[in-house]
Order: structure tokens, then sequence, then C-alpha cells
């Protein structure tokens, strides 16, 4: 970051553009995005880093769930002494227990790990199988290109919850109702986002004069997708796969809502708690619904915060980007910048391009 | 005279490729929809009937159901059953999947209609609101309202209505017993028809919360898409050239800015009805609301096949022809569409 000129202050000076694109074609694809996460500011700033310290939150409370919670997620006594049944939430159990007698604190907390689990599955496996595909039906064309088309459309007009629970009908008969069994349901809905975005950068890629020059130089279609089509096309990526993510929690969870998703002896899930407190919800009972719930809800929107700052930091229709202050170094001392920090400061350029 | 005549037939001409490509996607819905039914180990019967029945009876089910015969006798029998819009007759309880479909549709389009007015009555106000004052605190609220809302499943939504609502709002309580004819197999509808307006606005309450929840599922993108229409409308050529001509600021954006936004509504609905369909299963299942999605979840439970797949293709058809019938609309109003 180019601080060097100017002290840390409210507005951070941003990597001037010349040397964002310079870093960005030297090191390609990845580097363009944490430079535009850098250069970010205002609303898009505040949804990705709120976005990023929930997605945190989550994770660790997910990795460290046997330390965090109180019980594991299939307690129902401790102490020789069964929990209360629907007990309202007291000392011993924060956030009450269910109609099994199981510690709803307990298995919330568990339920961010198996929701973690299934979502990471679920978005390596998707991501795996449509940048691959992607990029070999972006790349090579031909009747592979059309027929994968035609059914990724077919795929993605299927509405999405109602293929999940087809794949999640189907897959259950196959492989029992495990952590994979659930990522595999999801999988089979998020591939055709990948192929499409991949497909669409690997058609434009394929036509730039650099992957030219790479086949012309003899590069063979392996080199050419590895090398140069690969890092373009991955920077679309990142946008999809936190939405994605954000996604998965909720499908997986309308998966165990329905009962389709993973059988409540081997994890706690937040879909299946949901479901077994409807009943409670009818005869007045809050806890069992508000606690997953809520965990739930924050647990997606940390991703859709994240996704939707990362787009419109990438987005480049959707970027509007801060001018950094232009010192004039015969008029302007350093120590007047630092206490002139507000945007209507005089001396300084200001306005913000849009687009 | 001339220019009209082109015009109709560029846009027909536009229908009938439309039309024309739709079908290789539709025969790809179907294969997705068999094939995806025949991954399962075993066929249908065993699995559903497995265990009660002895080898003989079950081989003898198979055969009488066509399981045993090869799979494109198979997926010719599931094409011809399509095509005369039967979809197949459930195993469980011996019905057809199309009286399925003429009994509890009414149901979920009743639902889905509500969802859709909750979210067009919340959302375009609020969105182009939000359009119009971007990144203003009205704009920053809606934005993460309409978060908040994509975030929150039907079915942590649903619960915490009825928690806050459900005994206020007569939720709780059950439907009074209807007794009238039936003759569009949507209970709404038919209340009216029979003029028993008791039975109308206990339909509408008891449609209320379910609206809502479901509403609430796609409000979020309404404010959305309708917001980033009217920024970029409002970036316009024309936007400038009326301000520059010295229309009032207020004119200018309802004349020549909102209405810009809103024709793309349209798209949205059509994008949004998936995402609905999806949606009223939950819905249905948690206010056990009497329609398709509910009897899906039922015929799963019970390893129905053929309900099953008889149902989703039901739903995978809706959506493509909805979509069609969008495309056209589209193409009526905006004639760069038909190229």
């Amino acid at each position: 970051m180019a601080t060097t000129t100017l002290p840390t202050g409210p507005i951070e000076p941003d990597a001037t553009p010349a040397a964002g694109t310079a870093a960005s074609s030297r090191f390609g694809g990845l580097r363009r995005i944490t430079t535009a996460v850098r250069e970010a500011h205002g609303v898009p700033k505040f949804m990705l880093w709120t976005g990023a310290v929930i997605t945190a939150l989550f994770v660790i409370t997910a990795v460290f769930a046997p330390l965090i919670a109180p019980y594991s997620f299939d307690t129902y006594r401790a102490g020789g002494t069964n929990f209360p049944k629907q007990g309202s939430p007291d000392g011993d159990h924060w956030f009450g227990t269910t109609v099994q007698s199981l510690d709803v604190l307990s298995r919330t907390i568990y339920g961010a790990r198996t929701a973690l689990e299934v979502m990471v599955l679920a978005v390596i496996f998707s991501l795996i199988l449509g940048v691959l595909l992607g990029l070999v039906s972006g790349y090579f064309g031909g009747w592979l290109d059309r027929i994968l088309v035609l059914v990724m459309d077919a795929l993605f007009a299927f509405p999405y919850l109602l293929l999940a629970i087809v794949a999640g009908f189907v897959f259950s008969g196959v492989s029992g109702g495990g952590v994979v069994t659930a990522a595999l349901s999801i999988t089979v809905v998020y591939i055709p986002q990948y192929y499409r975005v991949v497909r669409a950068s690997a058609l434009s890629a394929r036509e730039a004069t650099f992957v030219e020059a790479a086949r012309a130089m003899g590069a063979k279609p392996s080199v050419v997708i590895r090398k140069y089509l690969f890092g373009n096309v991955i920077q679309s990526v990142p946008v999809i796969t936190t939405m994605n993510a954000a996604d998965a929690i909720g499908t997986l969870a309308g998966l165990g809502f329905l009962g389709l998703g993973i059988q409540p002896t081997e994890a706690a899930e937040w879909g299946y708690d949901l479901e077994r407190a409807i009943d409670d919800v009818n005869a007045g009972m809050w806890w069992t619904t508000l606690y997953p719930g809520l965990a739930m809800v924050i647990a997606i929107l940390g991703f859709t915060l994240l996704g939707e700052g990362l787009n419109d930091v990438l987005n480049p229709t959707m970027r509007r980007r801060r001018l950094g202050k232009v010192l004039l170094p015969d008029h302007t001392r350093r120590r007047t910048v630092t206490a002139s920090a507000l945007p209507e400061a005089p001396g300084a350029t200001e306005g913000e391009a849009v687009k | 005279m001339s220019n009209t005549s082109k015009q109709s037939g560029s846009l027909r001409r536009y229908i009938l490729t439309r039309i024309a490509l739709a079908v290789p996607m539709v025969l790809i819905l179907l294969i997705l929809v068999f094939v995806m039914m025949r991954v399962a180990p075993g066929d249908p019967i065993s699995s559903s009937q497995g265990g009660k029945l002895n080898a003989t009876e079950l081989a003898a089910r198979r055969h009488a159901a066509g399981f045993d015969a090869p799979l494109y006798q198979q997926f010719w029998d599931y094409l011809k059953s399509v095509v005369t819009l039967n979809f197949g007759t459930t195993f469980s309880d011996r019905r057809s999947v199309r009286d399925i479909i003429i009994e509890n549709g009414g149901a979920t389009l009743t639902l889905t209609a509500g969802a859709l007015v909750f979210a067009a009555v919340i959302g375009i106000p609020v969105g182009l609101l939000a359009g119009r004052y971007r990144d203003r605190p009205v704009d920053v609220l809606s934005r993460l309202a309409s978060t908040i809302s994509y975030a929150s499943p039907v079915f942590v939504t649903a619960p915490l209505l009825m928690l806050a609502f459900g005994t206020t709002s007569g939720q709780a309580s059950p439907l009074i017993q209807l007794n009238v004819p039936t003759q569009t197999h949507i209970l709404i509808v038919d209340a009216a028809l029979d003029g028993d307006w008791d039975a109308v606005t206990d339909i509408l309450q008891h449609l209320l919360l379910p609206s809502i929840a479901l509403g609430l599922l796609i409000v979020g993108v309404f404010i959305r898409m309708i917001r980033i229409n009217l920024i970029q409308s409002l970036q316009g050529d024309y936007i400038e050239a009326a301000r520059a001509r010295g229309v009032r600021e207020r004119h200018v954006v309802a004349r020549h800015g909102f209405r810009n936004a809103l024709v793309p509504v349209i798209t949205v609905l059509g994008l949004q009805v998936a995402m609905l369909l999806g949606g009223a299963v939950l819905t249905e299942k948690i206010f056990n609301w009497p329609g398709i999605g509910r009897q899906l979840i039922d015929y799963i439970n019970q390893r129905d096949y053929v309900a099953v797949q008889g149902i989703v293709t039901v739903f995978a058809l809706v959506v493509v022809v909805i979509s069609l019938l969008i495309d056209f609309v589209n193409a009526l109003i905006d004639p760069r569409v038909r190229y």
C-alpha cells in the first residue's frame, strides 16, 4: 500500500491506479482482487468487513464447537439427571432445552460445525466440477459445449430448492444421510452457476491476443487452459463462491427441515431443529426456534455481506472509486492533510466517479 | 402500414423462435428428471413396498408398473404421460398426478400470488426510494433490510412470524368449514363466486402470514433490482437531456426514471418464479397449506417415485412456460428484445 507519503488517517490514500494495474498485470488475477478490496470504501467496505468478521466468527465457532459448547449435540443428561424437557432458558441451559431434552445452545453451536462441513464440501465439489466443465466447454466448444450448455441451462431453470430436494431424495436412497450426501445434493444446484460464469469468461479469454499468441507458439490446449485461461477466469469465482456458501447453509437447512438432510443421529443440524420446533411455536415456546434460526440467519448474512461487498468492489459497473487526494507540494504541507481528513477539505480534489 | 406489419412479423418470428428453442430445453429437463429418478438403486416398487410384499408379488407389481421394461421403453412411457398431461399414477394412493395438480394447484397458486403481491407492494416503493436517494440513510437501511430478508429462510421467518402474530392474525384457528361448490379448485375464487364473503375473509386471514413469509424471500431481490435499474436509468443521456431542458427534478425522476426502472420488474418476476415455487414447498409444509408442495413432501416421505417424478416434472414445465411468457411480454413491451 502506498502509504509512505502520507500518515494513516481516516481516509487512507489508496494505491494509485497506476500501481494497481502494474501489479495486476504482473501477478495476475488474485492480485487484482486484493487491490480492489483495499480500494473499497463506503458501504461496500462496510459490508465487506462486517461480512468478513461474521464469517470468521462462524468459522471459529464451527471449528472449536466442542470447546465452546457446554454439552455435546446429543447429550440429554448430565450428573445423573436428565435435562428438563422443553425447559425455558435458565442458568443451566442458557438457550433452554428441546422436546428431546437436548441443550439448545449446544445444538446451535454444533449446528455451525455441520453447516460449515457441508458448505465447504459442497463449494469444493461444485467449484471443481463447474470450473472444469466451464473451462473445457468454453475453450473447445463444439458439440460437447452445446450439450453441456443445454443441460446446465435446464438445471439452472429448475427451482433450486426443488433440485436439491430431488437430489437429496435420490442420494439419500443411495448413500444414507451423511454430510457427504447432503453436500452432493447441494452441489448439483451450484455447478451450473460456476459453469456459466467460467464458460463465458473462457469464451472471451479464448479470443484474447495473448491466448492467440500462446497458441501460435504451439502451446497445447492443456497448457493454454492452465496457464492462460485459468488465471483470467478464476477472478469471477470468489463472488459466486461466497454467495453459494450463503445459499448452501440455507439449502442444507431446507433439506434438513424436510427430513432429507443429515440424519439427526449424525450431527446437529439447524434445519432439523427448526422442524422439530414448529410444534413448540404453536405452543408459544420461542427459544427452540429463535436461537438456531438466528444463528443461521447471521451465518448466511455474513457470507452474503461478504459476497455483496466483494461484488460491489470487483464489479466495475458498481464500483465507485474514491479519488485519491492530489497533493500539491508547493502549497500544501503534509501536516495539513492529516488535520483536514474530511472529504470537504479544501485543497483536495473531491468527487466520486460514478462507474 | 407496411411498417406495422413488419413489426408484428418480427414479433411472431421471435415468439416462434423462442418456442422452438424451448422444445429441446423441455426435452433435456425431462431427461434430467427421468435420469435422476433412475439413479437410485433398485426400483420404485421395491423401495416403497420392499419388506411389505414377498419376492413374487414384488415382481408382479414391478411388471404391472412397467419397471422391468428396458429403460428406453420406460422413458417413452414417461414422455407419453407428459405429452398427454397425465404424468402417471401414484403408487401409494393410486391418484393421477394430474388430479393432484388440479386439486392442490389452486392453493399453491393462491399462495404464490399472495407472496408476489406482498413483494411488489413493499419492494417497488422501497426499491425506488433507495435508488433515488442512493447512499443516503434510506438506501443503506433498505439494503440492510433486503440483505437480511434474503438471508432469512422461510422456515426461520415463518415460525418467528407465527410467534409474533400467530394469535392475533387468526392463523392458529382452523379454517372454517367451507361449503362452497367446487368450480375452479381455487378455494378463494370458489368462495367469492358463491358469494360467501365470510369464507373469503377467513381464507385471506389464513393466507396473510404464509404470503408474508414467502414474499419476504423475494422482496429483497425486488428492492435490489429496482434500485439498480433506477440508478442506471438515472444515468442515461435522456435524463441529462430532460434536466438540460429544465424539466423539474421531480418530474425527471418520476416520468423518465421510474418508468424505465420498472419495465425490468417483469423479468425479475419471471426469475423469481423458480425461487417462489421452491419456497412454496417449505411454506406449505410449515403452515399446513394444502398445495402441491405439501403433497410433494408427503410423497417423498412415502418414497413414491411416480408421484415425485410427476410433480417435479410439472414444476419444471411451469417454470419453462412462465419464462417463455415473460419473454413474450418483454418482446411486446420492448422492441429491442426482438432483435
